[in-house]
């Protein structure tokens, strides 16, 4: 048997693919359904040199994590809904500072402590507005074992590229499923590397001056250049400023990386599109139900089409217009009250032919659900 | 190397009110790293939010300047990462104690090799003057315009009870004591906490008729003793300077190295 066949949670395949990507810092705080993280990376890092520890609470895992990534590590947090929350300020902080480190969110039913142990998908919105102040963010997701992996690579790579913090959109569902998985080489997925500047110690290091591919090399805490890191608006050595040109050009470059990189951070899977007359906009585990109901229809010749979002945010404006434009109707199958309903709104002309098949009460979205919903648009009633 | 060497001298005069007590604390800092030869890229100093906390960017060290409360996690994550650096952090009373005292005593607990300076001038002076978890029981802030009738933290109390291997205090008025134990603390491996009674002449003295900064110093001189001293048997009231805890205990990123090992782990390259 290929012994990379593997048998696993989807918490366990973000895990491996967090030590494929370079891992060797973690900091977090037990929480119901992401625990399993911390629990094997508790023992995986050590057995590399890496470093694991538990802290006192989800703020101080954040607040770890930007430390460590300071000193040259690859760095990684997990946690879920309430947790996330405790999290935003320390996330804000590594977004103004521009420090790599990933974030995974193993979404639970909320708001407040509300289903720990059931599924749901509804900290989408707060993945990208949940700091405060203006800001972009880079948030993924994915619907099976065999892409947890590849998106959590992805969310690696993007976090060194842009140096900003990526937050990992898992659920309940694909978290604590067990499903076959093929462990990929060594080589197999590309990696992206610290980018360290190649500035001479004495001579004068700008860690916030961007070089003129956007990208902007660091310096490890501890190395030759000494720096200053604030979550103040900031000159490009790190010295507070509030000089209003400082303040503009900041702001616009945190969020422009980020924005006018959309296509280069945007995944995204599609299932018969080609000639849709429905499309299905879905991702996480949502994704599957919406899936199999596009698969039972197209044996019936139904037009039907899935187009499963990997990346969130930023939101693939352009890409979900194109796809959606000769489509009748669009539905969006998501278990919240509709977050990335909104967004596809905005880009779908018109916005009235998007829908939403969507389910809130803890249990997972199955195909009858978004069935139901597909009668009543198409006005076969129940 | 000079003590001025060891500054941003750009950033100079600083931003501290006049007769404000952390220039001395940072005077004191810089006499002890300087007294101890450090390099300074062997030094990260991580601070919080609030007053104590601008002395950060004063320093040329690897220097980190984060949210309200958090200094110690984020200095938690530097060093458990690079063992090899040194971690000062300062902070001011309601930054270390109030929304950062989880924090405190887990650090305290796990015994990891930071150092901790507490720079306690009993008041939030960045927001103009609110009382802290150290200003004490009757005193007037902006706050509390009837008195206070919060009771404060013994910093040194809290530590000991935290479980930090090296407790102290000193004061702004006692400058070469404080030094002195600024370079104990540095040197002692664990957490080390040294408590610095600083003065607030702008809000905790003018609000609670204490004089200017001259006269606040006087208090620390007239109201301080060594630890064990006949004054304070004479007058318990009296508070104790000195150090209170060294105690030799495992180290948190040595016992690391150590599950490094039982996991058959190889520990990586130090600097």
């Amino acid at each position: 048997m290929n012994k990379n066949i593997k048998f696993i949670q989807g918490n366990e395949a973000c895990v491996e693919a967090a030590l494929y990507a370079g891992l060797d810092f973690f900091a977090g705080y037990p929480i119901t359904p992401s625990t399993e993280v911390a629990e094997h990376l508790s023992s995986r890092l050590p057995q590399i040199g890496g470093k694991f520890i538990q802290m006192e609470d989800e703020i101080a895992s954040m607040c770890a994590i930007i430390g460590a990534s300071l000193t040259g590590h690859k760095v990684m947090t997990a946690t879920s809904g309430p947790g996330f929350s405790l999290m935003q300020e320390a996330l804000g902080y590594a977004i103004m500072t521009e420090i790599p480190c990933v974030i995974v969110n193993v979404q639970r039913g909320g708001p407040s402590t509300g289903l720990p142990t059931s599924v749901g998908q509804g900290d989408v919105g707060q993945a990208l507005w949940g700091t405060h102040g203006d800001h972009a963010i880079i948030a993924l997701t994915a619907s099976n074992h065999q892409d947890v992996f590849d998106i959590t690579v992805h969310a690696f790579n993007m976090a060194e590229t842009y140096r900003t913090p990526v937050v990992l959109l898992f659920d309940e569902v694909v978290g604590h499923m067990r499903e076959r998985f093929f462990m990929p080489e060594p080589g197999e997925l590309p990696l992206v590397e610290r980018l360290r500047t190649s500035v001479k110690g004495g001579v004068d290091y700008h860690p916030y001056l961007p070089r003129e591919d956007g990208r902007l090399p660091m310096s490890d805490f501890g190395a030759e250049h000494r720096y200053n890191v604030t979550g103040l608006f900031h000159d490009m050595w790190g010295f507070p400023s509030n000089n209003p040109g400082v303040v503009h050009g900041l702001i616009r470059h945190l969020m422009d990386k980020i924005n006018n990189n959309v296509h280069q951070i945007t995944r995204f899977k599609e299932y018969y599109l080609e000639d849709a007359r429905t499309v299905l906009i879905s991702y996480g585990s949502a994704a599957r139900s919406a899936l199999h109901v596009v698969e039972n229809r197209r044996k019936r010749g139904e037009r039907l089409g899935l187009l499963e979002l990997q990346s969130l945010w930023p939101f693939p404006f352009g890409l979900v217009r194109k796809k959606c434009a000769d489509a009748r109707y669009v539905v969006v199958v998501e278990m919240n009250m509709g977050q990335i309903l909104q967004p596809v709104r905005m880009a779908v002309d018109p916005p009235e032919k998007v829908f939403l098949a969507n389910r809130i009460d803890g249990v997972f979205i199955n195909p009858t659900d978004i069935r139901n919903i597909l009668r009543l648009i198409q006005g076969k009633g129940m | 190397m000079a003590v001025k060497d060891y500054i941003r001298k750009r950033f100079f005069p600083h931003m501290w009110c006049p007769g404000c007590g952390h220039g001395i604390v940072l005077n004191a800092l810089l006499r002890a790293v300087e007294q101890l030869g450090m390099s300074k890229n062997e030094i990260v100093m991580v601070s919080g939010i609030g007053c104590s906390s601008r002395i950060s960017g004063y320093v040329d060290f690897h220097t980190l300047h984060t949210i309200h409360g958090r200094a110690l996690a984020f200095a938690t994550g530097v060093k458990l990462s690079r063992p090899e650096l040194n971690l000062i952090v300062p902070m001011g009373d309601g930054d270390a104690l109030s929304i950062g005292g989880n924090h405190f005593i887990h650090a305290a607990r796990r015994n990891i090799d930071i150092t901790a300076i507490v720079m306690n001038n009993r008041i939030y002076g960045m927001t103009g003057g609110q009382y802290s978890p150290l200003s004490g029981y009757g005193t007037l802030a902006t706050t509390a315009p009837y008195k206070n009738i919060d009771h404060d933290f013994d910093v040194v109390d809290l530590s000991v009870a935290a479980g930090a291997s090296f407790v102290a205090r000193s004061t702004t008025y006692h400058v070469r004591h404080l030094a002195d134990i600024i370079k104990d603390a540095v040197l002692h491996e664990g957490f080390s906490v040294v408590e610095v009674l600083s003065q607030c002449p702008t809000y905790f003295g003018r609000k609670n008729k204490m004089g200017g900064a001259a006269e606040m110093m006087e208090l620390f001189k007239k109201n301080t003793t060594p630890i064990g001293s006949k004054a304070k048997k004479e007058n318990p009231e009296l508070t104790e300077r000195g150090i209170f805890v060294r105690n030799e205990i495992p180290e948190y990123c040595s016992e690391y190295d150590k599950i490094i090992e039982k996991a058959g782990g190889q520990i990586k390259e130090r600097l």
